[in-house]
């Protein structure tokens, strides 16, 4: 059943089935003690997670240098300010045999007279640090839920799966919406909401991975040898419970993304002027007729680079998963 | 099995009541003055005093807790305990009652009722693609594994799982829409007919019409799909133009649980295949489509029929999505104008509808589980 947690995005948490741990969790966390060297090795050998590590190298790097590789303030709108300016110009590339008395715009500009292709640029940053930062929110408070879940048992263990369970019990999407609306729109409340919504996922891979490592021989000799249940869990427990939580990450910074732009797009997250993916493709969706390329290249870029978290955490899995790699 | 089923429907109990309890509470801590947002301007301390006295906002909010203005507080009132908004809330939800909308100045239950269909019919055809193309895909890249095929399919399903709804809602509509209008392949970018296209309704083409009551009311929410209604009464004109509506939207909320479907198929399949009954059948000297497809589907199906379960889930989500981008007027976009809105009653009644179909969607979902593996059923 491990392929029911494939995939990124809003199926990955819908599709984690009700009550039940993840399957690999376990699996995974034994692997985590072959050693690193021969998992980049094993990593390099999939397909998918080196194709993920490709996309993913070149959106870091469209990400650092969107200041050098920028021709324009992603942010100034240029109506009034450059001879000619419209709202909406289409592409035009001099080399590509663009009249060379109109302005170069690569990508054309949005309703507001903006460079497309710069806030292209730009918007990976965002992307990025929104994917990144709300899956750590939601991994640190996860983590935490699940290891004390798991390592307590008893009834603590069951009123936290309780109330993860009813986290899940309602669809991704729907509930980062509801949770938007109570707090506000903005990209900041977006990415809180996304991060409470996955709380659950990473509160039930870690519960599951805590489990099949407290019982392992280290950990009892660890408590024989007078360590306390916070030092076992931080020293010994987490550390091997890691695996499966790096693949679970990769494939939920994805989804974040994702999930953050759906917000944005419908204009609940990130506000304009910001470069944001979801925004620009929001803002211009009526003009689908009319400017088709400012939906096309940030969708284009969207899909990508959540293509990019999910082939790597696909790999990712099939390397660390050792009853895949025969 | 009955015990099976009995403890799972057990342990649904606390999960509804939680749900029902976040709803109620994010409803109460979401910003803004209710009085003032329902009465607009004729609002002043009278009238909002009449107004919470009407819809009982006066009452402390649960059992000892208040909330005065914008300040919560405690009450040592021991009335409190049975004569609060929560058990007011409870009572109502017991009678079937969601509140009245503040923007459609109609009960919540009766705008559900109008758009369900919508959703319903959408969620029925995109899932109906998903199957379809996802078990086909599945089953053409497992049948020769580490093909070019396979290579192929599985490229289609990882692109398919990671474009965003609407991007390629959109994008179906710039291609079916624009740039082949006027040709053969063009469909309709959004709506659910042509305008000007008035369907019957089911009442009124069997002669009905003096019907009343429930049996009226199951009768028109029928009828509100358009394709069964087009079928059943023989409007077959109404039936090809909801089909053309349809199948823009259902490609792009379906794409998403295709590419599951596709990968699940295809990896049971394969694990399927190189089980020793299968190479049995094989070495007997059974055709490769016969070893294929009823040796190794039915069993390899089995996982699959789950999935497709939890698939329910994501094609809620997306049916926001969906909804508004093709102009479907169904419970996603009713979702997305309310929250434009403000009309938090609406959202309330939503999400606690979204979430209850949710949890019955896992209910049967993991008694299937039960019925499929024999294991689960003891944990």
């Amino acid at each position: 059943m491990s392929d029911v947690a494939i995939g990124g995005g809003q199926p990955l948490r819908d599709l984690v089935p009700g009550g039940q741990p993840l399957p690999d969790a376990g699996a995974a966390a034994e692997a985590g003690i072959v050693g690193r060297r021969s998992v980049v090795r094993r990593l390099l050998r999939q397909r998918s997670a080196v194709v993920g590590l490709v996309l993913l190298g070149f959106l870091l790097l469209v990400a650092l240098l969107a200041d050098v590789l920028a021709t324009h303030d992603p942010i100034q709108v240029l109506l009034g300010v450059e001879p000619g300016m419209r709202p909406r110009t289409p592409p035009c590339i001099h080399l590509l045999g663009c009249a060379p008395d109109q302005a170069q715009h690569i990508l054309g500009s949005d309703g507001n007279g903006r460079d497309e292709y710069s806030r292209l640029l730009f918007g990976t940053r965002v992307s990025l640090f929104v994917g990144f930062v709300t899956v750590f929110g939601a991994i640190l408070i996860g983590t935490v839920i699940g290891a004390v879940a798991g390592y307590a048992g008893g009834r603590t263990d069951n009123i936290l799966m309780r109330l993860m369970d009813m986290l899940l019990a309602f669809p991704a999407l729907l509930l980062a919406l509801v949770i938007v609306t109570v707090l506000g729109k903005g990209l900041i409340n977006a990415m809180i909401a996304v991060a409470i919504v996955s709380i659950p996922i990473y509160a039930r891979v870690m519960r599951a991975a805590v489990l099949s490592v407290r019982e392992l021989d280290y950990v009892t000799a660890a408590r024989a040898m007078g360590d306390s249940s916070v030092g076992i869990l931080l020293r010994r427990v987490i550390p091997n419970s890691l695996t499966p939580l790096i693949v679970q990450a990769t494939l939920g910074i994805g989804g974040a993304v994702l999930e953050v732009a759906a917000l944005s797009f419908l204009g609940l997250a990130a506000q304009p002027p910001t470069a944001e993916w979801g925004t620009m493709i929001g803002n211009e969706r009526n003009q689908l007729f009319t400017a088709p390329w400012l939906i096309i290249a940030p969708g284009i870029a969207l899909t990508i680079t959540v293509l990019a978290f999910n082939l790597l955490g696909d790999g990712l899995r099939d390397a660390l998963d050792p009853r895949l790699s025969q | 099995m009955i015990q099976f089923i009995l403890r799972r429907l057990l342990i649904s109990i606390p999960v509804v009541f939680g749900v029902v309890f976040i709803v109620f509470v994010l409803s109460r801590i979401v910003p803004g003055d209710p009085c003032a947002a329902a009465l607009g301007e004729r609002a002043n301390p009278r009238s909002c005093e009449a107004f919470n006295a009407r819809i009982g906002l006066d009452k402390p909010i649960m059992p000892f807790l208040i909330k005065d203005g914008t300040s919560y507080g405690f009450t040592g009132d021991p009335s409190s305990v049975a004569n609060n908004q929560f058990v007011v809330y409870l009572s109502a939800l017991a009678g079937g009652d969601l509140g009245t909308s503040v923007k459609h100045g109609r009960p919540v239950t009766q705008l559900l009722f109008e758009r369900m269909p919508t959703t319903i019919e959408l969620t029925f055809y995109a899932l109906l693609f998903a199957i379809i193309v996802g078990v086909g895909l599945g089953i053409i890249a497992a049948s020769r594994h580490n093909s070019k095929r396979d290579v192929l399919s599985m490229m289609f399903a990882n692109l398919g799982v990671s474009i965003p709804v609407f991007v390629l809602g959109l994008m179906l509509a710039y291609l079916f829409g624009v740039l082949l209008k006027d040709t053969f392949f063009s469909l309709p970018p959004s709506g659910r007919l042509t305008s000007g296209l008035r369907p019957q309704s089911i009442a009124q083409v069997w002669g009905l019409t003096d019907l009343t009551g429930p049996p009226r009311g199951i009768l028109d929410f029928v009828s509100n799909m358009y394709t069964i209604n087009g079928l059943v009464t023989g409007q077959f004109g109404l039936l090809v133009d909801a089909l053309r509506h349809l199948i823009l939207p259902a490609i792009a909320l379906g794409t998403i649980p295709m590419a599951i479907i596709a990968r699940m198929t295809r990896s049971s399949l394969l694990d399927v295949l190189g089980r020793e009954d299968v190479r049995t059948a094989e070495a007997k000297g059974l055709r490769p489509r016969v070893v294929l497809l009823p040796h190794g589907l039915r069993n390899a199906l089995l996982p699959v029929v789950t999935v497709i379960g939890l698939s329910v889930a994501s094609l809620l989500s997306g049916a926001v999505l969906t909804e508004t981008i093709f102009g479907l007027t169904g419970i996603g976009l009713t979702v997305f104008e309310s929250i434009s809105a403000r009309d938090y009653v609406v959202i309330q009644g939503l999400a606690l509808l979204v979430a209850l179909i949710y949890v019955v969607v896992n209910l049967i979902t993991d008694v299937s589980y039960g019925f499929l593996d024999p294991r689960v059923r003891v944990t």
